[in-house]
């Protein structure tokens, strides 16, 4: 048998715990300092405008584009490669005084002009008030999702697990906006969507501890909540492992594979199942400890558990 | 001893089955072809037949030509001969067999009539073009206020009751204006009863008497229904025109349309096609060219006319009353002028449209009639940091000519500048105009290279995940992880024919989400496996271990799926677009993985290691 964790372990996860707090404290700080002070860098689906792919049958030259599209009034354009030198990205804010679906189509002429092989590849455009309604139902999907998650594990567990679970969560989602901006990845709709995804994954880990935690109060009589707690963690640390580098080799190929348009999405996703395990394991435990969580909140549901569990 | 009841292992043959069938047709791809329609009627086969003797002359092969639903198919090995046979396909139907370029399925006839069709491809995998165009909702109840003026001027005509004005006003207010008390209330009573959508009300501004009329509310929610139900449907005819297979159109929300156009490459003429709110007015001449430039100096003009320009600048006076408006047109195709040889645009008006016609220009003949071009334009300014929207209405008088001869239902119009300019008038006069003009508020547009590319990245990062998750496991599982493998692979299966039986649109984030779903399902089989594992080190028998191991794994992993399942719902709920796409195949894959994961795995461990009843070790 082969085992990246041994299975033998008796780690002691929880008396080290204020390691634990330290390090996401620290993590934490670093991460709302940047979002304090260099914000997230939102994408044109939130905030309206125009983005414009073009491509180029050799390399581009930014500069000469940049002239280019100062002399034909687009002063506030902004341009760079984007995934290959002969790829470029120009961006524009939303647009003044002009009609806006029209502007596109002029700047494509304009750079058609300077260099015949320019070749449109992708036109984006967001008017300012559907920007504000998608940034709207984004930050809904994000309330929604994590109010459901809280229902339900206060439902099939116990309330501090919830409670836990759910500060565990936010610290999770806390840190990954930390480190969308700090990399000053464009948080667009594609972002959202791994973002919420990693919600997703990261209380299903937890799910997976908790559930190891309630099986063990009820069949081990003795021992302390910290011990019972440290064996379920030890037990289910294999699995933990396993399933992070799973999914994290899944996502790894759309990192190497998946083209630029997928290169944020990804990379949030990286980090975030990185953070998921290590508060999965660690944080959410500790938490509900720490709130209070005591062998008989679990074993007083345990009567309407069999209840449910029987149940076809 | 471990096996499954005998229905059981029949269930997932079938299912395995099922999925490898529907998941067939994207083998076999899709081949470039051409979807051919008759305008306002059903296909029928000599057009096909006609298409495809025109192909064979000019030497193109053909792979099939059919008869499909309304349409007919005509298929090529090649993109190179497609576009080549559009052109010739176009020129041997004429006008009246709008011709578009599609991809078919190439699958057998057999599958496709049993329902298995490949992957819906969203437009960022294809290239195309998607609009979300705002309806200016104002404007449709100015003009339906318009419409109604017109109207009661007219009642007011053949009831003799004398008004001084009649006009909107505020843009929400039909205002008439009355010499005296008596006359309105004459006209309350005569013409209010035509128009139960509107409220009616008396009051005096400046000491003159009025009538007021306003929307009721369940008028003004009627008209905006009209509008939005009117837009869809030219917009409809504009795109059929403009030879787009699988359109999408669709309203959303109160006022909203999204049109999306697959395989769009000339998208500068597609937004101006569908955006265009383009349509033509016949009104007569009044005065000569130097009373024209006069009124245009002195700024007076005669009470029953209106002063417009030309293309040029000229100014024309034109009569107030209009003949005919471009709702009264049935048909419209360009051409050229017999004898100038100027590109022209042939007009086929209704039976009240031709009457009116001809009542008009047979008692004006010798005189000159305008043509007027009225389009809508909105700009966006941002004033204050707000966005404000400015209307603009341009009004040019494309052509005078003098009346030959009595018009009737048909006749022409020159004075356009170019053939591609007769082309789309032609075109927006056919599809009709829109009701209200509408604003494109978020328009995605994806070239036909970067979509192949995206294609191309995608499939690439499925081989990839998929085989560094399988070596992994096989590595560290053995046997266990052959199981698990074989397991993801029906699960690959599966999503691609579920996503294929319901022609839901495969994206690139939906790519995506089928690349973690990789990731995420073989997480069931690792709770199986450490369990089975675990329960072996506390002593169970290698039977004994895999039943216990399966059984107690079971609840954990519907715990943790509903998890991310709920996660997914959301997404799919509120999301748009590429989150949509994302959230489909996030939550296939996991219920899939759910059977898969659980089902698959378990016949076939049962398979291999169920019979023995004196199993002393498993390969886990």
């Amino acid at each position: 048998m082969f085992n990246l964790f041994p299975y033998n372990a008796r780690f002691d996860f929880f008396g080290k715990r204020k390691y634990a707090y330290a390090i996401s404290a620290l993590l934490l700080v670093a991460a709302i300092v940047s979002l304090a002070t260099r914000g997230i860098n939102m994408g044109l689906d939130f905030t309206g405008g125009i983005v414009l792919e073009v491509g180029y049958s050799k390399t581009a030259d930014l500069d000469a584009i940049r002239a280019d599209l100062k002399k034909n009034n687009f002063k506030e354009a902004v341009v760079q490669y984007f995934g290959s030198s002969e790829t470029v990205m120009i961006r524009l804010p939303p647009a003044k005084g002009q009609n806006q679906n029209q502007l596109a189509d002029q700047v494509l002429s304009a750079l058609k002009q300077q260099d015949e092989g320019a070749t449109m590849r992708r036109v984006e455009f967001v008017g300012p008030a559907v920007g504000k309604e998608l940034f709207n139902s984004g930050g809904l999907a994000m309330i929604v999702v994590l109010s459901g998650l809280l229902i339900f594990v206060s439902l099939r567990y116990q309330i501090k697990m919830a409670t836990g679970a759910v500060l565990t969560l936010s610290h999770d989602l806390i840190m990954v906006f930390g480190f969308i901006s700090i990399t000053g990845i464009e948080f667009n709709l594609t972002v959202l969507a791994a973002y919420l995804a990693l919600a997703g994954y990261s209380i299903n880990d937890m799910i997976v501890v908790f559930d190891r935690m309630r099986e063990n109060f009820r069949k081990i009589r003795k021992g302390s909540e910290i011990e019972i707690m440290n064996i379920s963690v030890n037990q289910t640390m294999s699995r933990t492992v396993m399933t992070a580098v799973t999914t994290f080799l899944s996502v790894l190929a759309l990192y190497i594979f998946g083209g630029e348009a997928l290169h944020g999405f990804s990379l949030t996703l990286l980090v975030g199942i990185v953070l998921g395990t290590f508060s999965s394991i660690y944080v959410a435990s500790s938490l509900s400890l720490d709130l209070g969580l005591k062998r008989k909140d679990l074993l007083k549901l345990t009567d309407k558990e069999k209840l449910v569990d029987t149940a076809p | 001893m471990n096996r499954y009841p005998w229905w059981k292992n029949l269930l997932i043959i079938l299912v395995v089955l099922l999925g490898i069938f529907f998941a067939l047709p994207n083998i076999y791809g899709e081949s470039p072809a051409l979807q051919i329609s008759k305008r306002n009627a059903v296909m029928d086969q000599a057009a096909v037949d006609k298409a495809v003797a025109a192909l064979k002359a000019a030497n193109i092969p053909i792979k099939s030509a059919r008869l499909e639903d309304k349409d007919g198919l005509i298929q090529f090995s090649s993109t190179d001969a497609q576009l080549k046979a559009v052109n010739i396909v176009r020129e041997a139907l004429g006008d009246d067999y709008p011709v578009a370029l599609n991809l078919a399925p190439s699958a057998p006839r057999w599958m496709q009539n049993l329902g298995a069709k490949p992957m819906y491809l969203g437009l960022d995998l294809r290239g195309g073009v998607h609009f979300l165009m705002q309806i200016d909702m104002q404007a449709a109840i100015k003009t339906a206020l318009e419409r109604r003026v017109d109207g009661m001027r007219g009642d007011l005509r053949r009831a003799n009751i004398r008004y001084v004005a009649a006009d909107v006003e505020n843009d929400d207010e039909i205002a008439l204006r009355f010499p005296d008390a008596t006359a309105r209330d004459a006209a309350l009573k005569s013409v209010a009863g035509n128009y139960p959508e509107l409220k009616f009300s008396t009051e005096e501004r400046n000491g003159e008497p009025y009538l007021t009329a306003k929307f009721t509310d369940v008028g003004a929610t009627a008209e905006r229904k009209a509008a939005v139900e009117q837009n869809i449907t030219t917009l409809r005819n504009r795109v059929n025109e403009l030879g787009v297979a699988e359109p999408l159109i669709q309203q959303q929300g109160d006022d909203r349309i999204v049109v999306e156009l697959p395989g769009i490459q000339d998208t500068v003429r597609a937004k101006e096609i569908i955006g265009a709110t383009a349509t033509l007015e016949f009104r007569l001449v009044s005065g000569t060219p130097t009373d024209w430039v006069d009124a245009e100096q002195s700024g007076r003009v005669p009470p029953d006319a209106r002063l417009y320009h030309e293309k040029d600048g000229r100014p024309v006076l034109l009569k107030r009353q209009v003949i005919v408006t471009g709702d009264r047109i049935t048909g419209a195709s360009s051409g050229f002028d017999q004898r100038s040889g100027s590109p022209a645009v042939f007009v086929n008006l209704d039976g009240q449209g031709a009457r009116r016609m001809a009542e008009i220009t047979g008692q004006n003949i010798g005189k000159q009639m305008g043509v007027v071009f009225i389009e809508h334009r909105t700009e966006t300014k941002m004033v204050d940091g707000k966005p404000v929207k400015d209307k603009k209405i341009i009004e040019q008088v494309i052509n005078v000519a003098t009346i030959q001869d009595q018009l009737a239902n048909r006749f022409q119009i020159t004075g356009l500048d170019s053939p591609n300019e007769a082309r789309d008038l032609a075109l927006l006069l056919r599809a009709g105009a829109l009701r209200a003009p509408m604003d494109i508020v978020e328009e995605r547009t994806v070239g036909p290279s970067l979509g192949a590319q995206n294609i191309q990245s995608g499939v690439n990062a499925s081989i990839l995940g998929f085989a560094l998750v399988a070596v992994f496991m096989l590595i560290y599982y053995r046997v266990f992880g052959v199981t698990a493998v074989v397991a993801l692979g029906v699960n690959l299966i599966l999503i691609v024919a579920v996503l294929s039986l319901l022609q839901a649109t495969l994206t690139l984030p939906g790519i995506a989400g089928m690349v973690l779903t990789l990731g995420i399902a073989v997480d069931a089989n690792v709770l199986i496996n450490e369990r089975i594992r675990e329960e072996l080190r506390n002593g169970l028998t290698p039977q004994a271990a895999i039943k216990a191991g399966y059984e107690r794994a079971f609840a954990t992993i519907i715990d943790s799926h509903v998890t991310t399942l709920l996660a997914a719902i959301v997404l799919f709920a509120l999301g748009a677009g590429a989150v949509k796409g994302f959230a489909v195949t996030l939550t296939i894959g996991i219920l899939a993985s759910l059977f898969t994961a659980i089902m698959v795995t378990r016949a076939l461990v049962n398979l291999i290691y169920g019979r023995r009843a004196r199993l002393t070790k498993i390969s886990i």
